[in-house]
C-alpha cells in the first residue's frame, strides 16, 4: 500500500484532560495509527481504556492535545469548530450505538440532514436521501418516523444517514450495542457488503465477536496501542487467551 | 442557498417542535400576544386621540390669529388675564381699516342656550354671533346652503347657519334648509349647515354650533359676553408678521404706552398644536413604557422556555454537528424558533386586537393605521431575536462530544 491511500494518519497523538486544575488525566499516550483507503479496522478496549477519545478525535468531534492528525492529507489537529464541522459534514460518515435519529423526523429527512447543512438542493437531496435508504434495504419506509421502526431498521436508517454525502469513513460506536443477536449480524453483514463497496470502516467495540468482522483490530489499554493485528492474528491471540 | 436551505430547515424543525410542546407553545405564546396587543392597543388609541385633536383644532384654521380676552396658554396668569379690560366688537372695524396683512375679519361672541324644532330640541348649543367674514375667518367649511352676507349681517336678521350635530338632532329627517328654529326663544331661519368636523366630542368644532348674525346676537342676549376677533393672515403675509403687525394695531386701539404689557392676547391654532402634542409625547412615553413591560415580561418567557427547548434538545444538538451542522446553524435554528413563536403570539395578537380598534373608532375617529401593524410584527420578531439569543449561543457553543453523551 502507498502513502497517497493514508485516510487517517495519526502522530504521537495526546489528549489530557483538565480535572479541576490538580491532576490531569491522559486519556491518550502518544497514538500513532494510520488507516488506509478500504481498509475495515476494528478499535477495541475496555471502558475507560481511551477509545472513545480516540474514535472522537478520529471523528474530528474532538481535537488533541498534542501531536499530529492528518486527514486525507489535510492536517485537522489544529483546525477550528466550523472546519470541523465541515469536514464530519462530508468526509466523516457516524453510525452511533442509540442510533442518534431525530425523534421527530421521518426516515428520509434524517438522511437528509448531512445533505441540508452540506447546501444541496432539494430536489437532488431527496433524490440522494432515497438512494441511500434504498440501498440499506429501506425504500419501502422513507415516510416512517424512528418510533415505528425497529432497532434494526433504524440502525440501517443511520447508516444510511451516514453513507449518504459519500464521506471518506464510516466511523461506527458499537453499531449493533443495542440490538439482539440476529439484528446485530445483519448490520454486520450490512457494513461487510459496504465494505465489499469500497468503503472505509472503523468500528469502535469492546466486544471480541464483533471486532473480528473487521480485517485489522487495534487494541487499545490505558490510552495507548496495545496491539494491532491483522484479523487472523487477533483471533490466534484471542483463542490462546 | 447554503443559507436559504438552513433557515428552512429551522422552520421545519421549529414548526416540529412548537407542535410537540403544544401547551407550552400557547402559554409562552401568551405572553407575547398580551404584549402585542397592549402596544398595538395603545398606539391605536395614541393615534386616534391624535387624529381628533387634529380635526377639533382643524376648526380654528391655521392661518387665522385669535385676539382675546384670556391666552389659550398659561392657566397659571389666570387672574393676570381675569382682570384684564374687554374686548370691544368695534375693534374688528378698526382692525379692518389698519391692517395691510390681514384678508378677513371676524368679531365673535358666544353663549350657551337651548334650540327647539317643532318637537324636537337640543339643549345647551354653543351660540356664536358673528359677521358674513366668519366662513372665511375660521376653518370651518359650508356643506348645504351658504353663509349669511353682509346685508344679513349688517341687518341682523334672523338667520342662522348650524353645525352637523344641530343639523342631525334637530331635522333628523328633514332638509334643515329655509326651516325655523329657536335659538334662546327666539326664531331664525336655517340658511346653511356646515360640513360634520368630528374630533374630541365635537369639543371647539362648529359641530354642536348655531351661528347668528352678531348685531341679532348682541340684542337678543346681550352685549356682555366676551368678544374674541378671528384675523386670518392673507395668502401673500408671513404669520409672524401679521401678528407683530395685529398687536400694534391692538396695542394703539389700547392707548397702551411703550414698555407697557399688552393688556389683550393673540392666539392660534399652533399653540394648542404645541400644548397638545407635548402632553401626548408624555402619554405616549409613558404608556410604551408600561406596555413595553408586559412585552419585556413575555419576553423573558421566551427566553425561559428557549433555555428549557435548548437544555431538553441538548442531544439532538449533538447529533446535528456530528453530521455536520456549524455553530451558526444551531443558532440560527433557535433563534428562528424564538423569533416565530413571538411572531405566531403577535399575529394573533394583531388579529384580536383589529376588532378591539374598531369598536374604539365609534369613540374616537381612528382605526389601526398600516403602520401599527408592521410595528407589532417588527416588534414581536425583535423581542424574539433579543430574548431568543442567549439560549440559541448557548446551544451553539454546545461542545458535540458533551451533548451527545447528554442523557
Amino acid at each position: 500500500m502507498n502513502n497517497d491511500s493514508v485516510v487517517i494518519n495519526l502522530q504521537q497523538i495526546k489528549k489530557n484532560y483538565d480535572m479541576g486544575g490538580v491532576e490531569e488525566v491522559h486519556a491518550l499516550r502518544d497514538v500513532s495509527l494510520q488507516i488506509h483507503k478500504n481498509e475495515y479496522v476494528a478499535i477495541m478496549g475496555p471502558s475507560g481504556s481511551g477509545k472513545s477519545t480516540l474514535m472522537n478525535i478520529i471523528g474530528c468531534l474532538d481535537t488533541p492535545t498534542s501531536g499530529l492528525y492528518e486527514f486525507n492529507g489535510t492536517n485537522v489537529s489544529q483546525m477550528n469548530d466550523n472546519q470541523l464541522a465541515k469536514v464530519r459534514n462530508k468526509e466523516i460518515g457516524f453510525v452511533f450505538q442509540t442510533f442518534n435519529l431525530l425523534a421527530r423526523s421521518n426516515a428520509l429527512h434524517n438522511v437528509e440532514l448531512p445533505l441540508i447543512y452540506a447546501g444541496i438542493g432539494s430536489t437532488e437531496r431527496k433524490r440522494l436521501a432515497r438512494e441511500a435508504l434504498e440501498h440499506v434495504g429501506l425504500g419501502d419506509r422513507i415516510t416512517h418516523k424512528p418510533n415505528e421502526l425497529s432497532g434494526g431498521q433504524r440502525q440501517r436508517v443511520a447508516v444510511a444517514r451516514a453513507l449518504v454525502n459519500k464521506p471518506s469513513i464510516l466511523l461506527a460506536d458499537e453499531p449493533t450495542g443495542n440490538l439482539d443477536t440476529k439484528t446485530g449480524e445483519e448490520i454486520m453483514a450490512l457494513f461487510e457488503e459496504l465494505h465489499g463497496k469500497g468503503n472505509t470502516i472503523i468500528l469502535v467495540t469492546h466486544e471480541e465477536s464483533i471486532a473480528e468482522h473487521a480485517h485489522r483490530v487495534v487494541r487499545v489499554r490505558d490510552g495507548s496501542i496495545e496491539s494491532d493485528l491483522p484479523v487472523e492474528k487477533f483471533r490466534q491471540v484471542v483463542a490462546h487467551s | 442557498m447554503h443559507a436559504l436551505s438552513e433557515i428552512k430547515e429551522g422552520l421545519i424543525i421549529s414548526l416540529q417542535a412548537i407542535r410537540a410542546n403544544k401547551m407550552r407553545s400557547v402559554l409562552t405564546t401568551l405572553g407575547i400576544f398580551i404584549g402585542i396587543l397592549s402596544v398595538t392597543m395603545m398606539a391605536t388609541a395614541i393615534e386616534g386621540v391624535n387624529r381628533a385633536f387634529e380635526q377639533s383644532a382643524s376648526a380654528f384654521g391655521s392661518e387665522v390669529l385669535y385676539v382675546q380676552k384670556f391666552s389659550w396658554v398659561g392657566g397659571d396668569d389666570w387672574w393676570k388675564y381675569r382682570n384684564r379690560r374687554e374686548l370691544k366688537v368695534e375693534y374688528a372695524d378698526f382692525i379692518a381699516r389698519q391692517a395691510t396683512m390681514a384678508d378677513a375679519i371676524a368679531p365673535t361672541v358666544e353663549t350657551v342656550k337651548d334650540a327647539h324644532y317643532e318637537s324636537r330640541s337640543m339643549l345647551s348649543a354653543w351660540v356664536t354671533g358673528t359677521t358674513n367674514e366668519y366662513q372665511n375667518a375660521s376653518g370651518t367649511t359650508i356643506q348645504d346652503g351658504r353663509f349669511f352676507s353682509q346685508e344679513e349681517s349688517d341687518g341682523g336678521r334672523p338667520v342662522c347657519a348650524i353645525g352637523a350635530n344641530v343639523a342631525e338632532t334637530l331635522f333628523p329627517s328633514t332638509d334643515p334648509i329655509d326651516q325655523t328654529i329657536k335659538v334662546g326663544g327666539y326664531p331664525y331661519r336655517v340658511i346653511a349647515v356646515f360640513e360634520k368636523q368630528g374630533g374630541l366630542f365635537g369639543a371647539f368644532t362648529s359641530d354642536n354650533r348655531i351661528y347668528l348674525p352678531i348685531k341679532s346676537f348682541l340684542s337678543q342676549f346681550g352685549t356682555h359676553h366676551e368678544v374674541s376677533i378671528n384675523v386670518r393672515v392673507a395668502k401673500s403675509a408671513d404669520t409672524e408678521d401679521a401678528k407683530d403687525e395685529l398687536r400694534g394695531i391692538m396695542r394703539k386701539i389700547r392707548n397702551l404706552r411703550p414698555g407697557q404689557e399688552d393688556d389683550f392676547s393673540i392666539n392660534q391654532q399652533d399653540l394648542l398644536t404645541n400644548v397638545f402634542s407635548s402632553i401626548t409625547s408624555v402619554i405616549a412615553g409613558v404608556g410604551f413604557f408600561i406596555t413595553g413591560l408586559s412585552l419585556f415580561v413575555g419576553g423573558i418567557g421566551i427566553m425561559n422556555i428557549m433555555y428549557v427547548s435548548v437544555t431538553e434538545r441538548t442531544r439532538e444538538i449533538g447529533i446535528r454537528k456530528a453530521i455536520g451542522a456549524r455553530r451558526r446553524t444551531i443558532l440560527f435554528q433557535f433563534l428562528i424558533e424564538a423569533a416565530l413563536i413571538c411572531l405566531i403570539g403577535g399575529i394573533i395578537g394583531l388579529i384580536v386586537s383589529y376588532p378591539l380598534s374598531l369598536i374604539a373608532s365609534q369613540i374616537l375617529p381612528t382605526a389601526m393605521p398600516l403602520s401599527v401593524v408592521f410595528l407589532a410584527i417588527f416588534v414581536s420578531l425583535l423581542v424574539g431575536l433579543i430574548s431568543g439569543f442567549l439560549p440559541a449561543y448557548r446551544a451553539s457553543k454546545l461542545d458535540p462530544v458533551d451533548a451527545l453523551r447528554y442523557e
